[in-house]
This record gives structure tokens, C-alpha cells and sequence, in this order.
């Protein structure tokens, strides 16, 4: 398998390498299969078999009944808008929604905007280890509820939610149920036909295809109204010009993802579950986030405590290693990581999480780097924090310093 | 990745003055443990001249935080007291070669740590005076806060007023939705409701600025031309007005500027010169190429 010859990439949730083998699928539709789908001639024609072959591969992989329940989009956060916004569009007397405190921007903001227009949202709350209380979601679904939507797995801590249990639910009580999975798709196997979700969302760069294509499922006879009207494209449901190349792109990538879906469940998880128990020897004051025992195999969560996540991403980066972090600063906010903020994480630690997230395209060798570079790098920012004594933290440190306004 | 400068990321890396002081008689703590960085400044003053002999942070922050933290320990040693006082937020931004927008707060974390250290030393009490919001307008780094309170000092009530109170606004426009919003929010806490008036922001008109009447720019114009009239006839040149039209305004070159090399440069200066006097753009165009549809002896102005 390739490796990634230029630093160690080791964030794989945010986006990922596509595969030399989807990009080789995909280069001939820029060029000599250039046609328009619809059309109805010969240059058409093939690229509209490759679409159909490709929407083939990701029923595949999602496990789904038809293929014609797959809705191509262009990136998850359409698929997502597109969801909520059908869900609320065809029952227009339901004005509340169910998600959750710790859902992407893709669908907390769109849910926000949504109270502003005067609809009821439930945002399920998480414990410390980011899971969810099923009771209390249980006696919020009711007829007045249009949609829930719940995250398959959380993009910064990994954590699995039962959305499987939770569709059942939901259908019980005659709600839809959307999930946005674009964390999922691809590391987790999903088999959507034995499965009561009505809708699903997935992001094709999360899994080695390109940015830029994502997917919706809709369960058939869901009922449903598209977000773009227009030409008669995706029977309808997602009008505009297919992104051939992409969806090319995006088939292949789901045949790949099966193919090391054992993989991802064995070798990934095997370099994961090594970094973190390495780093966690190796520093003191360090802790995993999420729930550890249901979580995406990729994914490790570390919050290093008294040290801000920034300055170790910009310390890391110097050394050629990529990762992200739930602080303030790298989101562009005031607060840090609202996951980290609902798992009732301290302020001291909650802006020192890093997420390491691995791909299959990662190495046992990259993670021992990785393991050596970081503890000198969080012994370094804690000289400079004033939370920090000579080699612990200082005593009592939320009184020890006590910076005016708060 | 955040734009830091190399000044910024050369003072991360290598930080000055790291650490506490030894026999510090000066602390100051500061900062936002919510918002992800704080800072404890230590200095050691001189009593007999109020000089600052050293001074020592440890920041609990950002990139910028820790930066703008060693900065300002570089900026301070060896000032008195006083003059160390005079030091902003922006000098310290400066000194980094500039911080981004949303990273200037590090630079006023820097400052409110220097003056509760003064005021530690002296024996006074420091408060902080500033508020601190979400960032809604990354062109000029004007926060919500802010926003809020001007619009509550000044009554304000419509997105082009913020914009020209408080900048907020006054670049790409991307943040007039959240402009909006703040204005909506503030305004109903005295039951009113902020209406639009239409689907775009009228551009604000700059203060001092008052729109020019035709005369008046004509005037304004005969007054340049005036002033490099001197230079032009030296070289056996002159130039005539001979028509403004909007912002198109047709002159023609006489004597040797007529045909003269250089006529493109001479047009490009004067062009200049006017959009100065007038406050806008105008182009200046030789009166030849002006469209046939105008009656040339007409124009003359």
C-alpha cells in the first residue's frame, strides 16, 4: 500500500488522501468521457453507465435495498440541509426536531437558524463519555416531532451512537430519522436495508474520494421534497448537472472501502489503540475523550491538560505531523469544542484535545514518530503555562492562577 | 492554518522571557480561561526609577498568545513604569508585523496584563474594562460586544449606522446577516424591530464628504489643471477642459503636449490629481476618444 511520502497525516476525520486508484477512475471523465449524462447520444450514454455503476457501488456499501434510493449530492452538509429541510417541508404541521448537543456545524447551525424561523428544536444532551440518554430521547418523540437527527459517529471523539436502535424508535413513533454518517461510512459496516433509518447522509472525501461529492439515502417511499429544483436529474430529487468525474470517483471509493473494511476494524484500530496507550504512558496529565469502548477505529481524542491545542498543532506541524484540535482558536470561536464542552470536559483540558485520526494509508512507523515527537512538545508549552509548577501541575491550579475576568 | 507573520511564529518557536521572574515585585493576571488563553506577566521593577529590569510571562494560549506574551516582555524591558503604560495593543500587533484579525485579542491580553502588573506594583486595584464577543467582522476585527454597545450608546438602527460607527461591516459585507441579527436583538429589547429597507446596505457616505455639485467638481477640475498648467507650458504645452461626463472627463492636450510621447504619463498625473480633489474615481480621457454621438463644440466648457 502507498504511504504518504511528505510528513505524517494524521487526520484523516477532516478530510482524506484520495486513493490513486479512485483518481485513476476518474481522470478519463475530464477528458475523453466528457458527456452530458442526460444526453442522449453515444457520448452521454457511457458516462450515464458509469454513473449507474457507481450509484451500484455505494448501495453496496451502504447495504441499502434499490439503488435508486441513492441521491447524489455535492458534499454532506447538502445532504444534510436537504434531509431537515424535506422532512419539515412535507409535514408542515410538525414544528419540532430531535438532534443532539454534539452534531456538526452541518446540522446545528441549520437547526439554529430554524428555531430563529420558529421551530422547536430538542437538542439531546451527552454524560462525560459522550453518550446519550435513549429514555430521554424516548419521551421527546411524539407526533409533533418532523425529523431526528443524530450523528452515526461524532467527527472529534469517534463515538458511536446507536442510531440504529434509535430509527426503530423513531419509526415506532412515526418519526423520520436522518443520520448524518459521513464519519462512519467507509470505517464502520452499515446495512441500511435491515436498518429502520429513513435518511442518510455521507460525504465522499471522508473516504478517499474527492471533495466535493456526497450522498443522500432515501429510504423508498420516504416522503420527500428536493432542496434544488430543475432538470430532471437524480430522478428529480437533486436537479443540476451530475459531477460525473465525482461520482465516478466516489463508486470506486465505495468498493474500496468494503474491500478493507477488515482492515480499517483490524489494523486501523491495532495503530490507533498503540498511539494511545503510547502517548498515554509517555505523558502525564493526559486523558482519552468519548466513549472508548464504542467508537470509530480510527479515531483517539487526547486532551493534554494546562496546554492550549493550537500551540501544539503549530509545534507538531513543525515536525511534519498533521492532526486538529477542540480549542477555541483552531475553531475560530470563543468556546472551545462544543462535543468537549457537552462532555463537561474543564476548560484546562477541553482546549488542549487533539484528535488523531488514522486512515488505512498510515503506518506502525508513523506512529511511533508520533509517539516521540509529543511529549516534548507538551513538556515545552507546560514550562510556559502558569498552570504548571516544575513537573505537575501547580497545587490546586484553578485558585494557584486566577486571571481577572473571567 | 492561521496567517502568522514570520515575526509571530519566530516568537512562538523561541519564545523570550519565558517563565516567572525571580524576585518579581510586580504580577499580572489576565485572560480568559473560557476563551482558551490567559496570562500571568511577572516583572521586576526598579523602585528608586520605576524602571522595569526584566520582565517574564507564562501563558496558558495560542500561537499568537504566547507570541504576543514574548513580544511584549521585549517591548517592556528597560522602560519605566510610565512610559511602559503607553504601550498598546496595536504596538504590540506591530512588533509581530501584525496578527490576524481574529488573533488581536492576543495583543490586548498582552496590554491588560502590563497594566495589572503596574497597578499590582503600585499598589492599586486593576479592573478590567473590556468586553469580549464573537468575532463578526473579520475585515476590521469588530466583535459583538462591541457592536452591541454602540449600538445601545448611539441609537443606532440600521446596518449602514454599524458600519459607520464601528467599521463592522465595512469590507466584504459577509457579515451584514449577523449585523442584522445583533441589530434585530438589540433593538427588541426596547420593543422595536430593525427594518431594512431593501436587499442591499446603502454604502455609507463618508463622512466630510458631501457630494459634489456639477459645478463644483467642474471648479475642482479647472483647479488642477491650473496647478500643472505652469509645468506643461515650460515644455511649450498646455491642457483644456472639455467635458465631464459622470465619471469620464475629457481634456485635450494642446501645443507640444499634443502628439507627445509622453501625453499617457501627463494624463495618468493629472488623472491622479483629480480623483484626489474630488474624493472619487474618475478617469481621464483624451477629449478624441470621446464617443461621436456628442457634439464636440457643445461640450466646451
Amino acid at each position: 500500500m502507498t504511504t504518504i511520502t511528505q510528513g505524517i497525516y494524521f487526520d484523516n476525520n477532516a478530510t482524506t488522501m484520495v486513493a490513486p486508484e479512485v483518481v485513476e477512475a476518474m481522470l478519463p471523465y475530464f477528458t475523453e468521457q466528457f458527456g452530458n449524462p442526460s444526453s442522449i447520444h453515444q457520448f452521454g450514454n457511457r458516462v450515464g453507465q458509469a454513473l449507474k455503476q457507481a450509484r451500484v457501488q455505494v448501495q453496496t456499501l451502504l447495504g441499502a435495498e434499490h439503488d435508486s434510493e441513492i441521491v447524489f449530492t455535492s458534499c454532506g452538509t447538502e445532504s444534510d440541509s436537504t434531509a431537515i429541510l424535506s422532512a419539515l417541508r412535507v409535514q408542515p404541521e410538525r414544528r419540532e426536531i430531535i438532534t443532539t448537543v454534539v452534531e456538526h456545524p452541518a446540522v446545528l447551525a441549520l437547526c439554529e437558524q430554524l428555531e430563529k424561523e420558529g421551530y422547536t428544536v430538542h437538542y439531546l444532551p451527552v454524560d462525560d463519555r459522550g453518550r446519550l440518554d435513549l429514555d430521554a430521547y424516548g419521551r421527546l418523540l411524539s407526533e409533533r416531532v418532523a425529523i431526528v437527527s443524530v450523528m452515526w459517529a461524532n467527527n472529534e471523539t469517534g463515538t458511536l451512537f446507536p442510531v440504529e436502535r434509535m430509527a426503530e424508535m423513531a419509526k415506532a413513533a412515526g418519526v423520520l430519522f436522518h443520520t448524518d454518517a459521513v464519519q462512519a461510512v467507509g470505517k464502520v459496516p452499515i446495512d441500511l436495508k435491515h436498518t429502520a433509518i429513513d435518511m442518510l447522509s455521507l460525504s465522499g472525501h471522508k473516504l478517499h474520494a474527492p471533495k466535493g461529492i456526497g450522498v443522500l439515502y432515501l429510504r423508498r417511499n420516504t416522503r420527500f421534497r428536493p432542496l434544488l429544483r430543475g432538470g430532471h436529474q437524480e430522478r428529480g430529487r437533486r436537479a443540476g448537472t451530475e459531477n460525473s468525474a465525482a461520482i465516478v470517483a466516489l463508486g470506486k471509493a465505495c468498493d474500496m472501502a468494503l474491500e478493507y473494511m477488515e482492515h480499517e476494524q483490524t489494523s486501523v484500530r491495532a495503530l490507533r489503540d498503540r498511539l494511545e496507550q503510547g502517548l498515554i504512558a509517555a505523558v502525564p496529565h493526559c486523558f482519552v475523550t468519548g466513549d472508548t469502548d464504542n467508537r470509530l477505529p480510527n479515531t483517539a481524542n487526547i486532551a493534554f491538560e494546562y496546554i492550549e491545542g493550537e500551540a501544539i498543532l503549530l509545534l507538531l506541524n513543525k515536525l511534519g505531523i498533521a492532526a486538529s484540535s477542540g480549542s477555541a482558536c483552531t475553531s475560530g470561536s470563543l468556546e472551545p469544542s462544543h462535543v468537549m464542552r457537552a462532555m463537561g470536559i474543564p476548560y484546562t483540558a477541553a482546549h488542549g484535545t487533539i484528535r488523531f485520526s488514522l486512515s488505512r494509508y498510515n503506518t506502525a512507523e508513523e506512529v511511533e514518530r508520533v509517539i516521540e515527537a509529543v511529549p516534548p512538545i507538551v513538556a515545552q508549552l507546560r514550562k510556559l503555562s502558569p498552570y504548571w509548577g516544575v513537573d505537575g501541575p501547580v497545587e490546586e491550579p484553578e485558585k494557584a492562577f486566577a486571571p481577572a475576568y473571567a | 492554518m492561521w496567517e502568522y507573520s514570520e515575526k509571530v511564529q519566530e516568537h512562538f518557536f523561541s519564545p523570550r522571557n519565558a517563565g516567572a521572574v525571580k524576585d518579581a515585585n510586580a504580577t499580572g493576571e489576565v485572560g480568559s480561561l473560557s476563551c482558551g488563553d490567559a496570562l500571568r506577566l511577572t516583572l521586576k521593577v526598579d523602585p528608586a526609577t520605576e524602571t522595569i529590569l526584566d520582565a517574564g510571562f507564562q501563558t496558558f494560549g495560542c500561537g499568537s498568545a504566547i507570541a504576543s506574551s514574548s513580544a511584549l516582555t521585549e517591548i517592556i524591558k528597560g522602560l519605566t513604569l510610565d512610559q511602559a503604560l503607553q504601550v498598546s495593543n496595536q504596538d504590540i500587533a506591530d512588533y509581530l508585523d501584525g496578527l490576524p484579525p481574529e488573533k488581536m485579542h492576543c495583543s490586548v491580553m498582552g496590554r491588560e496584563a502590563l497594566q495589572a502588573a503596574v497597578a499590582n506594583y503600585r499598589g492599586e486595584e486593576w479592573k478590567d474594562d473590556h468586553e469580549e464577543g464573537a468575532l463578526v467582522c473579520k475585515c476590521f476585527a469588530v466583535d459583538e460586544k462591541l457592536i452591541e454597545n454602540t449600538i445601545r450608546a448611539n441609537g443606532l438602527s440600521t446596518v449602514e449606522e454599524v458600519v459607520n460607527y464601528t467599521k463592522a461591516g465595512g469590507g466584504c459585507s459577509a457579515c451584514h446577516e449577523g449585523v442584522e441579527e445583533i441589530l434585530n436583538r438589540v433593538l427588541g429589547e426596547s420593543g422595536k424591530h430593525f427594518a431594512p429597507t431593501a436587499g442591499t446596505t446603502p454604502l455609507p457616505v463618508k463622512a466630510g464628504r458631501p457630494r459634489l455639485t456639477t459645478v463644483e467638481r467642474i471648479r475642482r477640475i479647472e483647479a488642477v489643471l491650473d496647478s500643472v498648467r505652469p509645468t506643461l507650458q515650460r515644455d511649450h504645452g498646455d491642457v483644456e477642459l472639455v467635458d465631464v461626463d459622470g465619471r469620464q472627463v475629457y481634456v485635450k492636450m494642446r501645443g507640444a503636449c499634443a502628439g507627445c510621447q509622453m501625453a499617457a504619463v501627463t494624463l495618468e498625473g493629472i488623472q491622479e490629481r483629480i480623483v484626489e480633489a474630488l474624493g472619487e474615481f474618475v478617469r481621464v480621457i483624451p477629449a478624441e476618444a470621446r464617443p461621436r454621438t456628442q457634439e464636440p463644440e457643445r461640450a466646451c466648457a
